[in-house]
């Protein structure tokens, strides 16, 4: 059986100190901020040399955390980040009681959608604000969008915008798009279809990925991908193969292998994303190196989100020169706020949706290509929002 | 082309050349690991010097017979012997500085740690670690007052201004600025200090006394959406009449009246525009354009751009010697 793993360390600090939160220090101010994630079993990857990473997020979240307390030295302000992991497949719901006991108002989430909801709804979760740092389906940020809930990752919405702006501004509209059994590859797939339709690409053939490669590490197994994906691309006149395959379960075995000579982007090949690890710039360097120095290992999407996270929190508590949970979030969503996340723009968030407003990478595992909005896609009020779901057109009715 | 035009182009070309007496210019190129030197008078590329690597901050000496380098990623503080053109000596840094300020003596270096959250204060004589100094995250600008009793250091991701008292090493005052302070740039008579925000997109004016911003400087350029409005660089005259802000990607250097805070002009220079100084008379201003990989010549009389010099890659900091 599975326990909780700090529901203990939690016992014996309440215990000890049933006043003071954990790790402060004399004459300042705590604030505590939750961790709330569930485990989840590892998928071998298609690359070997891509192992999914037990710790992700949370390492964000902990980096966070130390930038905080870094700046916290100078405001009289403390922060501790009290981690919380419900079990697989179990209920997440104490997860967030446990926190909502311990006072915590204020819970990154690295959560799938069904969970995020679960818990975001309980009576529980009233006066409680949510930092989704996991879930980039739309309709977190649409029909299912909630008032408790912020959004730190880029929604699919978002990430489609940002690759097919950039195909676009290249000149390469003509696209075929090949789609994975994943929803998320669905909800992707739509998204690539709705931005050639707002920035005039084309999808000239749509095609879904139906081919089981069986073992993929059997001798001469190569053979097979290269004859299918010949096959799968021949005969269409197109000018970039778009693909949705976000379990990366056959997006890497594409490039090279279609018939034409034709480039690959989408969840594989050039990837639209909030962080990629080729990115040094606007002093990306020193977060990199940063992570890279406490968790031994690269920072990834989910691991940039929960560090966003925190550091919103943290920044809004500068800001506001408060610790009161209320306070931060109310300056937060306010025109006041503004995030520096190494991406050489200031960061908000949109009041329709709850969804951070960011700048989108576009990288391949070697070098960042290009950072979109790309110029010429303008806007009223920010560029950055010709990126995803704008204020006219959201489902988003938050009661 | 009109004939009066060609005569205002001669006559800002001549402006140009008699405006300066001839100094050397030094330019720090991050991505080749070397040092630009540019000839003054004709404003050519005239030497390159290998140094140590990821040259960033650059500072001459009080004597200006040696330039020193923080060669980030060697960790050290690299000491350019400007007559013979070579590496003279290594000075211990802390960990990856960045940008530094020598003390008006011209004995002591503050260096700021990015990687580590310190400024460390080297004896330039002894080649010694005097002590360090813990700051917010990511220490990069480095300002010391003109009478060498405070040192103001910016911190990036803490976003604050903190003054360091000279004497005793401690940090008596944090100023909250906006987004991703770059430089603190203390104007001659030490009344202020200005702290520019890079992704705030402004430059707070500091009464130095009181330790209040007195004014936010904004900008807004034609044309150019506001985001790519990152002001790093800042060079006021020593009168304090006019200042010089670089606007990053804005490929701007905003000519501001320091008296007003009012920006009079926006002009056009190279890519991603960073790090700005003047020569000794203050007659022109040298800003380092880290994209287009060149230097750009602002003479301060007409506020007119005469010139572009190409350099090394990525270049960073610059510095004029008389």
């Amino acid at each position: 059986m599975r326990a909780w793993r700090v529901a203990s360390l939690l016992l014996i600090l309440a215990v000890a100190a049933p006043s003071a939160p954990a790790d402060g220090r004399p004459g300042e101010e705590t604030l505590q901020i939750g961790w709330l994630s569930q485990a989840t079993k590892r998928i071998l990857p298609l690359s070997y040399l891509d192992q999914l990473p037990a710790d992700e997020g949370i390492q964000g979240a902990r980096l966070g955390i130390v930038d905080n307390e870094t700046t916290g030295r100078f405001t009289g302000q403390s922060f501790t980040l009290v981690e919380t992991i419900a079990p697989e497949n179990g209920n997440v719901a104490p997860g967030l009681r446990e926190l909502s006991a311990k006072g915590v108002q204020l819970v990154v989430t690295d959560l799938v959608a069904p969970a995020l909801l679960s818990v975001a709804d309980l009576p529980e979760a009233a006066g409680v604000t949510f930092f989704n740092t996991r879930s980039a389906d739309d309709r977190l940020r649409a029909e299912d969008c909630r008032a408790n809930i912020l959004h730190l990752l880029p929604s699919r919405a978002m990430l489609a915008d940002a690759l097919i702006q950039y195909l676009v501004a290249k000149r390469w509209q003509d696209l075929m798009l090949a789609v994975g059994r994943g929803d998320g590859d669905r909800e992707f797939a739509s998204d690539v279809r709705h931005a050639a339709r707002k920035f005039q690409a084309h999808i000239v053939q749509e095609k879904p990925w139906t081919f089981v490669p069986g073992a993929r590490r059997t001798d001469t197994g190569h053979f097979a991908i290269q004859a299918e994906v010949a096959r799968f691309t021949q005969g269409i006149s197109y000018d970039v193969l778009v693909v949705a395959d976000e379990e990366d379960e056959f997006g890497d075995d594409l490039s090279y292998r279609t018939f034409d000579p034709r480039p690959v982007a989408g969840t594989q090949g050039l990837v639209p994303s909030a962080w990629a690890r080729p990115h040094e710039q606007w002093g990306a360097t020193q977060l990199q190196e940063r992570f890279l120095h406490q968790a031994k290992r690269w920072m990834t999407d989910r691991d940039y989100a929960a560090w966003m996270a925190v550091r919103a929190i943290g920044e809004a508590a500068t800001r506001s020169t408060s610790t009161n949970p209320a306070t931060i979030v109310g300056f937060m969503r306010s025109g006041h706020f503004e995030l520096a996340a190494y991406k050489g723009a200031r960061l908000s968030f949109r009041s329709w949706d709850g969804q951070l407003r960011q700048p989108v990478l576009l990288a391949d595992a070697r070098s960042l290509v290009s950072v979109s909005p790309q110029p010429g896609f303008l806007h009223q009020s920010s560029e950055l929002d010709t990126l995803g779901v704008d204020k006219p057109e959201t489902k988003c009715r938050m009661g | 082309m009109p004939n009066g035009l060609i005569m205002v182009l001669a006559i800002a070309s001549l402006c140009a050349i008699e405006g300066a007496a001839a100094d050397t210019i030094y330019v720090s190129n991050e991505k080749d690991n070397t040092i630009t030197v540019v000839d003054g008078a004709n404003l050519t590329p005239v030497k390159t010097i290998p140094v140590g690597q990821r040259p960033r901050g650059i500072v001459l000496s009080k004597d200006a017979k040696s330039l020193y380098i923080c060669a980030s990623d060697s960790d050290h503080i690299e000491v350019l012997d400007l007559a013979a053109e070579k590496i003279a000596r290594t000075l211990p840094s802390g960990a990856d500085p960045e940008f530094f300020a020598l003390d008006p003596s011209g004995k002591l270096l503050y260096i700021a740690n990015e990687d580590d959250n310190l400024v460390t204060i080297v004896d330039t004589d002894r080649s010694q670690v005097v002590t360090e100094i813990p700051v917010g995250v990511e220490p990069e600008g480095m300002g010391i007052s003109p009478d060498g009793k405070y040192l103001v250091n910016t911190s990036e991701t803490t976003n604050m201004a903190h003054v360091i008292d000279t004497a005793t090493r401690q940090v008596v005052a944090n100023i909250l600025v906006d987004s991703r302070p770059r430089r603190a740039e203390w104007t001659a008579d030490g009344a202020q200090f200005w702290v520019s925000a890079e992704i705030g997109g402004t430059v707070s004016v500091v009464d130095a006394a009181k330790r209040e911003i007195v004014k936010r400087i904004t900008f807004a350029v034609p044309g150019v959406p506001n985001e790519a409005i990152q002001p790093v660089g800042v060079a006021i005259t020593r009168d304090r009449r006019l200042a010089f802000v670089a606007l990053g990607p804005a490929n701007r250097v905003a000519v501001i009246d320091a008296q007003s805070y009012e920006v009079m002009r926006y002009l056009l220079v190279g890519q991603r525009v960073w790090s700005l100084a003047f020569n000794p008379d203050q007659s022109r201003v040298y800003t380092t354009n880290g994209v287009s990989n060149d230097i750009s010549v602002i003479d301060v009389g007409s506020q007119k751009v005469v010139k572009s010099v190409p350099v090394g890659q990525a270049p960073w900091g610059v510095v004029s010697r008389p």
